[in-house]
């Protein structure tokens, strides 16, 4: 190394230190926090450098959903949370989206070149689309979360990963399914349409054309890339605001009906009551707070930005309220950008923490008014026992409680 | 009329794009190709309640029994049908019922529609061999699981592109449509939340 600059270095090093004795009211850095040295560089690799790796510190990872230890029980268990404990922004990366299959199925390994789209059935023309002659039709990219109908707190949680892993946020891109359709020529009386992907059990599910018709993608492109393999790579559908399953993946085929068809896909849907079918199907509002969020450590008290995330399968994010002490006072959080339809919205709080016990919780109110419940609110609207556990029917949207232990430590404080 | 104004306004968003768009009804952009009757019926496998999609075979009950054990169906599902690794496909036993929800989640007695049972064995079955039973040994497999629920009586009855969508099953009328879909609708009317 040149010797000037390491005298000048050191010099400067004794100047800071000199400083710093000298200025009153410094903090002291605790054990941990000196500045430390930038190490040896990283060289340059194959791997980090052709599509690039993220650092080796950084290790958040998916885990199996359900409590699963072990990633060897992926593969006929193919649903993986994400970890949003660790996430910033609205963006899940692709390598980290949640993942769910129907039934458990493989991830197909597909050709593009081969990858064919056919719309038929009550169609003036039955077209069969090529990956690139479906790249050259008109595009739009648009934000939007996924929600698997299984992602639902309970007791046994510990991580949000766990409570609400079971939900991401994307960049898609790719065709109107309108575009198509119009293409093809949609009949009078076409009310449904069956949209079914290639994978072994042909996961296939009713749409109603209204939906259709309004905001539905088939989507190639996904955060900046092509879909990935497990997220349907080359084409996948994208209903806006609809549960998990809706949203087909390795699309091959949509056929244009007069009715609902009751394929396997909606068979999992049946239910005999008209309410528990509604609360199936478009996602409420919802909202979690992910960071400080379960199974984390509050270091002491002081200044936080509570952040967490905020989506509603009505529309957008209007607002999301935050309390720090169990639900008696409200206070609006601060939205982060815009809120777009149907995606993720970060929310941020600023939050000086008195080191005493409390409770966090985030509410959120979409666009149409609709406000996320309390599991309270939800057992005292459907008459539910207060003595036991409330029963959240439909999709589980209600609102998630942190506990804040005065030791700093967070747990999950569902009833 | 009150049906009439449902669809009219179901189809509102539809119907407002077409008068905008002169040439709705011919092709814009000219891409694709028109598939061949073959490639659509190599495909078209969803199975309509009325059937319409089924293709030409027969099977019975009895000749099920067989194709249940040789296909491998009592590896997972039990030799009696009583469940293990997959899901249980003969009704519990509860007896007379007013309820047949009360049978339980079991696929061959609380479906709605005969062709969805069709369906889901059709393009799901046997796991890892997804695809390979012909038309005639998902008839009879069909017609075995409907006989071991007593949805039919006859082990030689025989079920085929005909007779399979006629059958009643005990909750055909007894389920809850999905409701209609507008864009900016509440998930369900009423709900406050």
């Amino acid at each position: 190394m040149d010797s000037k600059k390491t005298d000048r270095r050191e010099f400067l090093k004794r100047s800071a230190a000199v400083a710093g004795g000298l200025t009153l009211g410094t903090v002291e850095p605790a054990l941990g926090q000196a500045v430390a040295p930038v190490p040896a560089n990283i060289l340059g690799t194959d791997e980090l450098v052709g599509y690039g790796d993220r650092s080796r510190f950084v290790t958040s990872e998916r885990i199996p959903h359900g409590g699963r230890a072990s990633p060897d029980t992926f593969g006929l268990d193919f649903h993986i949370a994400t970890p949003l404990q660790d996430s910033v922004g609205v963006v899940t990366p692709s390598s980290l989206h949640y993942m769910g299959t129907t039934r458990g199925s493989y991830v197909p390994d597909i050709n593009p070149a081969e990858h064919r789209l056919m719309i038929h059935g009550m169609v003036e023309r039955p077209l069969v689309f090529t990956m690139e002659e479906i790249k050259r039709l008109p595009s739009v990219t648009r934000m939007h979360f996924i929600e698997c109908a299984g992602n639902r707190s309970n007791r046994r949680h510990t991580t949000v990963q766990e409570t609400h892993g079971m939900t991401s946020n994307a960049e898609w891109t790719g065709v109107l399914l309108s575009t198509l359709l119009e293409e093809a020529g949609v009949q009078d009386d076409a009310d449904w349409i069956v949209a079914e992907g290639v994978e072994e059990v042909k996961g296939a599910s009713s749409i109603p054309m209204t939906k259709a018709m309004d905001d539905v993608l088939i989507c190639y492109g996904m955060n900046g890339e092509d879909v990935r393999p497990q997220q349907g790579f080359p084409l996948r559908m994208l209903a806006p605001g609809f549960e998990g399953i809706f949203n087909v993946k390795w699309l091959r085929r949509i056929k244009v009906v007069d009715r609902y068809y009751m394929t396997y896909n909606d068979y999992g849907h049946l239910t005999q009551d008209p309410a528990n079918a509604a609360l199936g199907y478009q996602i409420g509002p919802k909202s979690v707070i992910t960071h400080p969020s379960g199974g984390q450590q509050l270091p002491g008290k002081g200044f936080y930005e509570v952040s967490g995330l905020a989506w509603s399968g009505g529309g957008r994010v209007d607002k999301v309220e935050v309390t720090t002490d169990g639900g008696l006072t409200w206070t609006d959080a601060k939205l982060r950008g815009t809120a777009q339809p149907m995606a993720h919205t970060r929310f941020t709080f600023e939050w000086d923490w008195d080191g005493s016990a409390c409770e966090l919780q985030s509410r959120c109110i979409d666009e149409i008014g609709q406000v996320q419940p309390s599991r309270a609110q939800v057992a005292e609207f459907w008459n539910q026992p207060p003595d036991q556990p409330p029963r959240v029917r439909g999709q589980d949207n209600s609102i998630q409680p942190w506990r804040v232990d005065s030791d700093g430590s967070i747990h999950n404080a569902i009833a | 009329m009150a049906v009439f104004t449902m669809r009219l306004l179901k189809f509102l968003p539809l119907l407002m794009f077409l008068g905008v768009s002169a040439n709705a009804q011919s092709p814009t952009f000219g891409l694709g190709r028109t598939p061949t009757a073959g490639e659509i019926e190599a495909w078209d496998i969803a199975i309509s309640p009325t059937g319409e999609e089924l293709p030409v075979g027969s099977g019975t009950a009895n000749q099920g029994s067989e194709l249940y054990l040789s296909k491998g169906c009592a590896g997972c599902h039990g030799t009696t049908g009583a469940g293990g690794l997959a899901p249980r496909l003969i009704k519990r036993d509860v007896g007379e019922v007013d309820d047949p929800w009360q049978y339980g989640r079991v696929l061959p007695i609380r479906s709605p529609f005969a062709t969805t049972v069709w369906d889901f064995i059709n393009r799901g079955m046997p796991l890892g061999q997804e695809g390979t039973l012909t038309p005639d040994e998902v008839y009879s497999i069909t017609a075995y699981l409907f006989f071991l629920n007593d949805v039919i009586e006859d082990d030689l009855m025989v079920l085929d592109e005909v007779s399979l969508p006629q059958i009643q099953m005990p909750n055909r009328d007894n389920w809850a449509q999905v409701p209609d879909w507008f864009p900016g609708q509440p998930r369900l009317q009423g709900y406050p939340y």
